[in-house]
């Protein structure tokens, strides 16, 4: 029997606003727990949201870039349930008016690209976080987060399989971080999101139960849960049985997902409109401002590398593939004037040193800065090619300065010629066998004279000086 | 010269021409409230603060409520005061904040001498659901004061305050100011703002003035009202100076009488007072002009699926978890929740959350909620089409008098129907008051005045000019009564 695998995601993107989605309280991470919180956030009595204009404009950013419908008219609902750290006893939410209706995305899949669907995009306020384990008997709560804007996407269920998933994350996950909405940072859970997987026989057209996977935060445990879900389900169904809708939690240390609550057990969330809040209303103005002031994005940014920096397209598309690089790419430019050279780097080096640790750009020691200024020193020849290699290692590892590494390791390239006619020409009188021979017509030891004069300088020659000098001296 | 049943303006003169001093007046208000204790009408004294600042008050401020004590309703979160709402949920609750109308209040020179009891929650028209105990009317011990602004009507018509603080989510100032014999002002929804007012019922709740008389309410609300950034519903509307129209002549002023409200089923006592009243407005020159609002009668059903459901939504912070009471019981996080909010709610509270949670789950919303809700825009545009042949709606505030505590019973739905013509107002948004305007069996009863949207200004026009030509407002419970 042949399955077919149905999914949609629900990714939650905390947006990268100063402050709450409806307090002036801070939304920094990694304060002194209950340090960022006001009265709004605590849900004090009496106390009143009012909606961050900022939020609505980065949701619209995202509706913008994804070519989604934008609702002028927005409103706020109340989903109630009850958990410590929920402060009011019920989410604000946008259930029945979002701020971004129905878009697209373009992902890359084996297959090559595919259109997804996104159904909406809404606003949300994060909770707070509940601490097990701090307290012996007790659950501590800490509500810096609560309050935090949310934008909640939802996508169709027409993603096939679990790479096509991790695709489609990282796809908006490269898109809110070139808007500069989102931090992207799925260490401390600025982007998380549920996944509702179901199987069906190939060819059915009636989708399958699902089940849902809350609260992932990265790509790894994303595709692992998927495909554990995918094989959890074709078990249930072959051995004769039905998969039950249920709420279901992955545990990535036992690679396994579990029962949380059944659809029986579910919460009735009450929704209703939030009657503090009135509707949202966004100016065509404010839209506009909106849309004139939208931010380069991924596919804009390859054809113009390729237009007018000539970039080969696979280069373009390396370096545009996430804001980091791009930002690198585009400093180191600017200070260097020498794009190519800066593209052959970014691609070549430092892509196979990240490939070589598995992680993002953002998350080396390489500044765009640092980075910039070692181009600069190859193409001021203060370094050659070959030093400026181990400089890069040295920054990966340490992330000290180019100049402090160059100075400290005595690695400046030497120019004077004087010098390098010294060491040239002793290399000559210590070797009369190799120049006779090379006199005689063995041109290929041009080479070991160069390497000779390389190996006495550890390195810090400059190659174009040393052959000019050879040539001279052996002519 | 006693300061008792004195308005804010006799206050006002008395302070001018020192005839009493700062300090002297803010005393004699605690003299009265001591003496009237038994009235139960304050849950928490501000006595110290209230002292220090008469003492230092700035004398030279031209602010007609320099100096003047009032009394805030205990829904109204005052810094480092103890806020309760009438809850045992709240009895020890001191809040960080106070609430805009109680700054604005302040800082036009009002001296808070203390938090009123109330319903709890601001669920109840008897003020019999307050955890900390009933309040007595000052017409009559056996009387209920009505509610849930009970505490703050009781100490206005004891003559303790000159005007206290209310709010009105479906007549919980008009009809204990019916009841007590005072007057009283729910402004148009969004007026005042409500930061820092506890909700029960955020769509309808508004808070407004309660005093001896129109005028006074206008002065208070001049200075109630302002635009609140912090409360997304607080309206950016010009805000008049409410008292300076008030003596304008109401000779052609169109008055509404809605046929929908069936006088014939109320007693024949309240329907005399009401015919006098009208009697009274013809002799001034107002025309009286018969308005239908057909839908006025899904009132009350249409307010008591809309205020449970927002009321249910709103207390649910109540949770045992951040501030208020936590029950000492519950060995878990479900039973912290259940025995938090058994211990800390009362039985009218939780009723209204039940009937709140029911209409708002899931297969019931579209039947009541929405329903409600759709239902509310029909009665609001029953008003709008009234509106465009008359300038104010009158009918009477309350059914009749103050009844006795306990004869309610225990039928809920007696007591819904004792707010059955202030509803109305709540549910479109609009202003309204009551003013005395009549006795039955030696108790006051009151006249409601609607008005059209804003226009706060014309129904405290019509009311004043009432009060001009009656004393009904100027008779007071006599010392003897118990």
């Amino acid at each position: 029997m042949t399955w077919e695998t149905v999914i949609g995601l629900e990714i939650h993107v905390q947006l990268s606003t100063k402050s709450k989605l409806f307090s002036g309280g801070s939304t920094g991470f990694g304060a002194e727990p209950n340090t960022h919180v006001d009265l709004i956030d605590m849900g004090l009595p009496g106390v009143l949201p009012v909606a961050n204009r900022d939020a609505f404009h980065k949701a619209i950013r995202f509706g913008l870039a994804t070519n989604a419908e934008i609702n002028q008219t927005s409103s706020f609902d109340r989903k109630n349930y009850f958990y410590p750290d929920l402060p009011k006893g019920y989410q604000i939410t946008q259930m029945a008016m979002p701020i971004v209706g129905k878009g697209t995305i373009k992902i890359e899949t084996e297959d090559g690209e595919k259109i997804i669907n996104i159904t909406r995009a809404h606003l949300e306020e994060d909770a707070g976080k509940s601490i097990h384990d701090l307290f012996e008997g007790e659950t501590g709560v800490d509500l810096n987060r609560a309050g935090t804007p949310l934008l909640e996407i939802v996508s169709e269920p027409e993603i096939s399989n679990a790479k096509e998933a991790v695709a489609y994350f990282k796809a908006i996950r490269q898109i809110v971080t070139f808007l500069d909405i989102c931090d992207g940072n799925m260490a401390q859970g600025s982007m998380r999101c549920d996944v509702n997987v179901s199987v069906r026989k190939e060819g059915d057209t009636e989708l399958g139960t699902r089940a849902e996977i809350k609260n992932i935060n990265s790509f790894k445990f994303i595709e692992k849960a998927i495909n554990h879900e995918i094989a959890r389900q074709i078990k249930v169904i072959e051995a004769g049985n039905s998969v039950v809708q249920e709420t279901r939690l992955y545990d990535s240390v036992k690679n396994e997902t579990r029962s949380m609550r059944s659809k029986e057990e579910a919460n009735d969330y009450r929704y209703f409109p939030c009657p503090d809040l009135l509707p949202v209303v966004i100016s065509d103005d404010e839209l506009n401002e909106i849309k004139s002031n939208l931010p380069e994005l991924p596919e804009q940014k390859i054809k113009r590398y390729v237009t007018q920096i000539n970039l080969d397209e696979s280069e373009a598309r390396i370096i545009a593939a996430s804001k980091t690089m791009a930002n690198i790419f585009e400093e180191a430019c600017e200070k260097t004037n020498d794009s190519k050279l800066v593209a052959k780097w970014l691609v070549g080096d430092v892509s196979a040193l990240l490939n070589k640790d598995n992680i993002d750009i953002e998350e080396s020691k390489l500044s765009s800065s640092n980075f910039a200024k070692l181009i600069e020193r190859i193409t001021d020849n203060t370094i050659s090619g070959k030093i400026a290699k181990s400089v890069l290692e040295e920054i990966w590892s340490s992330g000290d300065d180019v100049d402090a590494i160059i100075e400290s390791k005595g690695l400046v390239q030497i120019q004077d010629e004087t010098i390098l006619v010294k060491i040239a020409q002793s290399i000559i009188d210590n070797n009369p066998n190799q120049v006779a021979a090379y006199k005689g017509g063995k041109d290929k030891l041009f080479g070991f004279f160069v390497g000779q004069v390389m190996k006495e300088t550890q390195g810090k020659a400059n190659p174009k000086s040393v052959n000019e000098i050879l040539k001279k001296l052996l002519s | 010269m006693s300061i008792r049943y004195k308005t804010i303006k006799e206050l006002s003169e008395m302070l001018k021409n020192n005839d009493i001093s700062h300090p002297e007046l803010i005393q004699e208000t605690f003299s009265l409230i001591e003496e009237n204790k038994n009235l139960n009408s304050f849950v928490t004294l501000n006595k110290e603060n209230a002292i220090l600042k008469a003492e230092n008050i700035n004398k030279e401020s031209p602010s007609i409520l320099n100096g003047i004590p009032i009394a805030q309703k205990d829904l109204f979160c005052t810094k480092d005061l103890r806020t309760t709402c009438g809850s045992n949920m709240l009895s020890s609750f001191i809040p960080p904040y106070s609430a805009t109308v109680i700054e604005n209040l302040e800082k036009a020179g009002c001296i808070s001498v203390g938090k009123t009891n109330m319903d709890e929650f601001a669920m109840g028209s008897s003020n019999e659901t307050s955890y900390f105990g009933n309040v007595l009317n000052p017409w009559g011990h056996n009387l209920v004061p009505g509610g849930s602004s009970g505490g703050s009507a009781a100490a206005v018509a004891a003559g303790i305050v000159p005007a206290a603080t209310g709010t009105d989510t479906g007549g919980s100032i008009r009809q204990p100011a019916s009841l007590c014999g005072i007057s009283g002002l729910k402004p148009t929804y969004g007026r005042i703002s409500r930061w820092g007012m506890i909700a029960f019922a955020s769509s309808l709740d508004q808070a407004g003035p309660m005093a001896r008389t129109a005028e006074d309410c206008a002065i208070m609300l001049n200075h109630m009202c302002s635009h609140d950034p912090k409360d997304t519903t607080s309206l950016d509307e010009n805000i008049p100076d409410f008292t300076s129209t008030i003596n304008d002549s109401i000779k052609g002023t169109k008055i509404g009488i809605v046929k929908e409200f069936d006088l014939s089923k109320l007693d024949n006592d309240v329907v005399k007072v009401f015919e006098e009243s009208i009697k009274q407005y013809e002799s001034m020159g107002a025309e009286f002009v018969e308005v239908s609002l057909p839908n006025i009668s899904l009132s009350v059903p249409t307010y008591y699926v809309v205020a449970p459901a927002e009321c249910s939504s709103n207390l649910s912070r109540f949770d045992g978890v951040k501030f208020g009471k936590r029950s000492e019981l519950a060995s878990n996080l479900e039973e912290l929740y259940i025995h938090t909010r058994s211990e800390g709610f009362g039985d009218e509270v939780k009723r209204r959350i039940l009937i709140g949670s029911y209409v708002l789950s899931a297969g019931f919303y579209d039947a009541y909620y929405k329903k409600a809700q759709q239902v509310r825009r029909l009665i609001k545009n029953d008003f709008d089409s009234a509106f465009k042949k008359v300038d104010v709606i009158m009918s009477p505030t309350t059914r009749g008098a103050a009844f006795e505590a306990g004869s309610k019973g225990s039928d809920p739905i007696q007591m819904y129907l004792e707010d059955l013509f202030t509803i109305p107002a709540n549910l479109a948004g609009l202003p309204a008051l009551s003013i005395p305007n009549g006795m039955i069996e030696s108790k006051p009863i009151g006249l409601q005045l609607i008005g059209n949207y804003l226009d706060e200004q014309k129904i405290l026009q019509v009311a004043h000019n009432f009060q001009k030509l009656s004393d009904w407002h100027l008779k007071t419970p006599s010392e003897d009564i118990s």
